[in-house]
């Protein structure tokens, strides 16, 4: 038995010594092939006397097991070395850059437009939108402000020539966004006439106006957003805290500091500018006026074809260019419309 | 509207630091633009007097001086200034003065001792005057502090006015809101009439009574119009932002400015017979104070004498008739024209005047005797002169009316969300001088002459809410009706949109909506474009009919800048002609997004090829848009675009846009060096979006073929596509293209087209004789009528 236990010793060595698969093949034959020691063994077997057979080829085949057994446990090894040297001639350097096209970005007053309009619809505000090429009547006169009002000079307002070379004063590019109250409150009155009592109307009009000015603070077309909400129990408390309320959740900013101070604007009674105060940062401290709101005029409520004994609203209106600075710390309005891709990029 | 602190506080004088009460004034609408000290900070300066000058030994231009500050012995002081001379009084600087960027120490000067220092005005702060020390007034009394004796501890306040505030243009008008608001008591002015020492009169005819309702007159007899103003009133006026002039302009001024009443002074010599307030004739010039020769306007009031025109009312005076040196005879205007009569004339004529300003927003209209009288007083007292009596013209019936307004206690509590008593309300009318009847909770509320700002009961509800404190009204959340808002699958909004196209490496723009007009012409052949009126800049002369200007230009922008790779949109609303567009008759104004392309495909990166962007890469982004909806390319000509690479984009045989490479033209107009390709398409489709469809999916296993085609050169994919989809019998499920090829083995006028063919059916599997059978009929097809053959 001492030789089988050799020959077992023997072949685990030789596969051992096998460090690739052909040569674990060549000594696998050397054992268990058809000239191998072991197959010569289990040939012998026969010349033996019948009641050693059993035993001795119960041995036999014991030793047959653990040479296959080591074997495979080596036919393993060397797979697995050869799978680990395949793995690491392909390893990649993970540190290279991907492949492909990158995202592009939007305009940062595009994101404000947005962030606004998402904080508005999550109280009930839709979104309404206007022509910007816009009558006298709905820019002004349907605003309450009459005939002679500075805002209406030449000065401030951007008319059009009409075919015949001569200036078209019943068409404007509109001032502000207010316009498209009006045309939302008219929408809205036609569409619930035969009910006794309107549901209320809340939306935000956001879009491009246009006013005679240029400087580092002002551009000749900038954004506006208009907000409305009519109904039976608007007030100016409710004014107070829709917009607060919006302005924190717009810079993110709970001790953000609102006040609202009386101010006049045609179309609203009372009137109120919005300042607001950072608690930090390099505006700390500082009233920065940011908005102008009020109860709606009675007369405006009329012109969108609600009486005012029944139904009170307020309106406010914003800028999101300067809303949009003061976010993200932009300093000169003029970059929103000079399409510097080096400026644009860091938005998104 | 600008003026001193220590003025406004002479009429009421609130227990308030200068920052409270401008945050009072603020809070309660009247903005506090700015408020600065009077003068620098210092201390340690008095009023001394310079007993005697004597020429400094070692020096020729430094004079020795002794001077008297209010103690038992006099100073010696070493002075360089040009000005100094014995009796004068100046400010002096005593040992441990502080004075701007300087500390005052005893010092030797040349050898003498010296225990101060004489002041001129730019010393203290005062002005950029340093011809000499600042002369002070015989009166001045030795040793007062001289920021006591010249009033600097001073502030200037600018109010930022609204212009429903003119009654607070006026000292007196911001006094009586600022006593409103905290209780201060109202000292006004008491004004008493002078009474007439001469008997001269001007008869005054209103002959335009809507532009002039009441006009009071006066003449006074033998003024010194070289009078010098006091040192108090030059003070006031010039921390209000006007310049002393001379006495006699200086008075008008300073009681515009205490009262709220613009005043005219005219030299009566030059007046003939009558003062007329009348429209002009046609054609009638009149050359005004500011040199500028005017034409007014029919309905622009003129005053006027027997002869000639006088003066634009309410706007500005003549250039003949006001008053000089040598005027020794005064017509003192003080009259009432309402804001409709004034209103843009000053503006249409291209200035503005202190008296337009106010009278277009509205004065006190019965102030007119009252402010005349104060002028009267002044001007006697300061340069002597005899007064007639006051000559007051008026037109009750165009006087403003004062109509009384309903106000409820429960429509207020409505509007404002806050319940306030209706003695809480009453009080602060009454404060604010308004006339009330209470009727229980309700009042009638009659405005006073000098507010044109109070005709509805929601003005009232301002005031209340103004004076009660905006801060003291809560911020509220809101409680509201709730409804649940659509949300349709069949459109997106316009943000989706411009993800999805950022997504795909556009950066979005924002270019102006009003362009050059040879961006019109260029890429949109847009010969008529709107024209604004009045454009802020040549550049920006016309409306856009397209977003491409726009989008080239930034392109060039950016080219300057070095930046060769360009991926930009921009979504924005164009502007044309079409008599039946609306909601503005007449005006199309659709929204539009636009892309452009230029530069490598990809930004420089490793093992990527550096290809140029070109038609197809634009147009993959183009239907990425669009997905699932298929769109239909045609060829096309467009201004901006390469004949040959061009297209319509349609959906469903609508045209929604145009897509292609820039033309060569332009391409070197704008020196681009190289192409980009550009998209342009109307938002309102990009917006819908298709219902998701639901076909049933197959489990049996599907047939594959290829069927390469050769076609003539010139053969477009698109109709043969159709063709074989057409034809195809129900087990197929696609034709897709995938290789063109053109080459070796080919004819020169042919190219071969690859389809692949995928058959399926939902209910069996398929046998090799009918797949056989399809793609037999699908060249069958191809063959009769595209001319195409099997590729061998």
């Amino acid at each position: 038995m001492d030789n089988l236990d050799q020959l077992v010793a023997s072949a685990t060595s030789d596969f051992a010594a096998a460090t690739e698969p052909a040569r674990l093949e060549d000594a696998k034959a050397r054992y268990l092939g058809k000239e191998g020691s072991l197959t010569a063994l289990l040939k012998g077997l026969g010349k033996l006397p019948a009641e050693e057979r059993k035993s001795v080829g119960a041995a036999i085949n014991i030793a047959k097991e653990r040479i296959e057994s080591a074997l495979a446990t080596r036919r393993d090894a060397l797979k697995s070395a050869q799978l680990e040297a395949q793995l690491a001639t392909e390893a990649l350097d993970v540190t290279l850059p991907g492949r492909g096209l990158p995202r592009g970005s939007l305009h940062p007053v595009t994101i404000s437009l947005d962030r606004i309009e998402q904080l508005f619809r999550s109280i009930g505000f839709e979104v309404a939108d206007g022509p910007e090429i816009e009558t006298d009547w709905h820019n002004f006169t349907a605003l309450n402000t009459p005939e002679n009002h500075p805002a209406r000079s030449m000065h401030d307002t951007f008319y059009l020539l009409g075919d015949d070379g001569l200036v078209h004063d019943d068409v404007l590019l509109r001032t502000h966004t207010s316009p498209v109250q009006i045309r939302a409150m008219l929408a809205h009155t036609e569409r619930h006439k035969d009910l006794e009592t309107m549901s209320e109307l809340r939306v935000i009009c956001p879009g491009r106006v246009y006013r005679v000015d240029s400087d580092a603070t002002h551009s000749p077309m900038f954004h506006q957003v208009e907000g409305l909400w009519v109904g039976t129990s608007v007030s100016f408390a409710d004014l107070k805290g829709v917009v607060a309320d919006f302005l924190r959740r717009y810079f993110e900013s709970d001790d953000l500091k609102v006040r609202f101070r009386p101010s006049f604007f045609p179309f609203t009674e009372p009137s109120a500018e919005i300042d607001v105060a950072f608690m930090s940062g390099s505006l700390e401290g500082r009233w920065l006026e940011i908005a102008g709101c009020g109860m709606v005029h009675p007369n405006v409520l009329r012109c969108g074809g609600f009486d005012p004994e029944k139904y009170t609203g307020f309106a406010f209106g914003m800028g999101p260019d300067r809303l949009t600075m003061l976010r993200y710390g932009i300093n000169d309005l003029r970059l929103f419309f000079e399409g510097d891709l080096r400026f644009l990029a860091q938005f998104h | 509207m600008q003026f001193s602190e220590s003025w406004l506080r002479s009429l009421c004088n609130p227990l308030l630091t200068s920052e409270e009460l401008c945050h009072v004034l603020t809070m309660a609408g009247l903005e506090v633009e700015e408020c600065h000290a009077a003068s620098a900070d210092f201390s340690n300066v008095v009023v001394a007097e310079v007993l005697s000058v004597e020429k400094h030994p070692d020096a020729d231009k430094l004079k020795l001086c002794s001077v008297n500050v209010g103690e038992s012995s006099p100073l010696q002081i070493v002075c360089g200034a040009p000005n100094v001379a014995a009796g004068m009084k100046v400010p002096c600087a005593r040992v441990g003065a502080r004075l701007p960027g300087i500390e005052i120490k005893r010092a030797k000067v040349r050898g003498i001792e010296s225990f101060g220092m004489l002041c001129s005005a730019r010393e203290l702060g005062l002005s950029d005057d340093h011809g000499g020390l600042l002369p002070l007034g015989a009166d001045a009394v030795v040793g007062e502090d001289i920021r006591r004796h010249l009033d600097l501890d001073d502030h200037l306040i600018t109010l930022k006015l609204t212009p429903n505030r003119a009654d607070c243009l006026s000292l007196l008008g911001v006094a009586r809101e600022l006593s409103a608001l905290t209780g201060a008591p109202l000292l006004a002015p008491e004004v008493k009439p002078v009474a007439a020492v001469v008997a001269d009169t001007r008869q005054v005819v209103l002959d335009a009574p809507q532009s002039c309702s009441r006009y009071c007159g006066r003449i006074i007899r033998g003024v010194n119009a070289r009078a010098a103003t006091p040192e108090w009133m030059k003070r006031r006026i010039e921390r209000s932002g006007i310049r002393s002039i001379s006495f006699l302009v200086d008075v008008t001024n300073y009681v515009m400015l205490e009262l709220g009443q613009p005043l005219h002074a005219f030299d009566d010599a030059e007046l003939s017979g009558a003062i007329h307030v009348r429209y002009p004739a046609p054609g009638e010039q009149l050359l005004l104070l500011n040199e500028q020769t005017v034409t007014p306007s029919a309905d622009t009031a003129l005053i006027a004498d027997d002869a000639k025109p006088l003066a634009m009312a309410g706007i500005m005076g003549g250039e003949h008739s006001g008053i000089g040196e040598s005027t020794r005879d005064l017509f003192l205007e003080s009259a009432f024209f309402p804001p409709a009569a004034i209103a843009g004339k000053a503006r249409a004529l291209g200035f503005s005047s202190d008296a337009s300003h106010r009278y277009e927003r509205g004065v006190d209209f019965e102030l007119q005797r009252k402010a005349i009288e104060r002028a009267t007083l002044l001007i006697v007292d300061t340069c002597g002169g005899q007064p007639g009596p006051v000559t007051e013209a008026v037109s009750v019936a165009h006087l403003p009316l004062r109509p009384p307004v309903r106000l409820r206690t429960a429509r207020a509590a409505r509007i404002l969300g806050i319940r306030l008593g209706a003695d809480r309300i009453e009080a602060i009318l009454r404060a604010l001088g308004l006339t009330v009847a209470r009727q229980g909770d309700d009042f009638l509320v009659t405005p006073p002459s000098f507010r044109f700002d109070i005709e509805i009961e929601e003005d009232l509800i301002e005031e209340i809410a103004r004076v009660h404190g905006y801060d003291n009204i809560p911020s509220q959340p809101p409680i509201a009706q709730m409804a649940m808002m659509s949300a349709t699958e069949m459109s997106r909004t316009p943000m989706a949109v411009r993800r999805l196209v950022a997504e795909r490496d556009y950066h979005e723009v924002v270019t102006y909506s009003f362009v050059e007009t040879a961006w019109e012409a260029d890429f949109a052949s847009n010969a008529a474009p709107i024209v604004l009126a009045n454009p802020i800049a040549s550049q920006m002369g016309v409306m856009r009919s397209s977003l491409i200007g726009g989008l080239v230009g930034i392109l060039v922008a950016n080219r300057k800048r070095q930046t060769e790779r360009v991926r930009i949109f921009e979504m924005g609303r164009c502007f044309y002609r079409d008599a039946g567009a609306g909601p503005v008759a007449g005006f199309a104004q659709p929204l539009r997004l636009a892309g452009l392309a230029a530069g490598p495909c990809l930004p420089e990166q490793w093992g990527a090829p550096g290809t140029r962007v070109d038609f197809y890469d634009v147009k993959a982004d183009v239907e990425a848009l669009f997905a699932p909806r298929q769109l239909e390319f045609a060829k096309t000509e467009h201004p901006a675009l390469h004949p040959g690479r061009c297209a319509t984009v349609s959906i469903d045989g609508q045209a929604v846009g145009v897509l292609g490479e820039l033309h060569p033209r332009w391409v070197q107009k704008y020196e681009l060096g190289t192409a980009p390709v550009i998209f342009e398409l109307e938002l309102a489709a990009l917006l819908a979006t298709p219902f998701s469809q639901y076909a049933e999916v197959s489990r049996f296993p599907a047939v594959i073929r290829d069927l390469a085609l050769v076609v003539p050169q010139n053969q477009t994919l698109a109709p043969l596509l159709a063709g074989l989809r057409s034809s195809a019998p129900a087990i197929v499920r696609d034709v897709a293209l995938f290789d063109v090829y053109q080459g070796k083995g080919l004819g020169e006028n042919e190219k071969s087209l690859a389809f692949r063919i995928v058959m399926q059916d939902t209910q069996r599997t398929l046998e090799d004789a009918e797949v056989d059978a399809v793609i037999a009929s699908l060249l069958a097809v191809a063959g009769r009528d595209f001319n195409a053959s099997l590729r061998g």
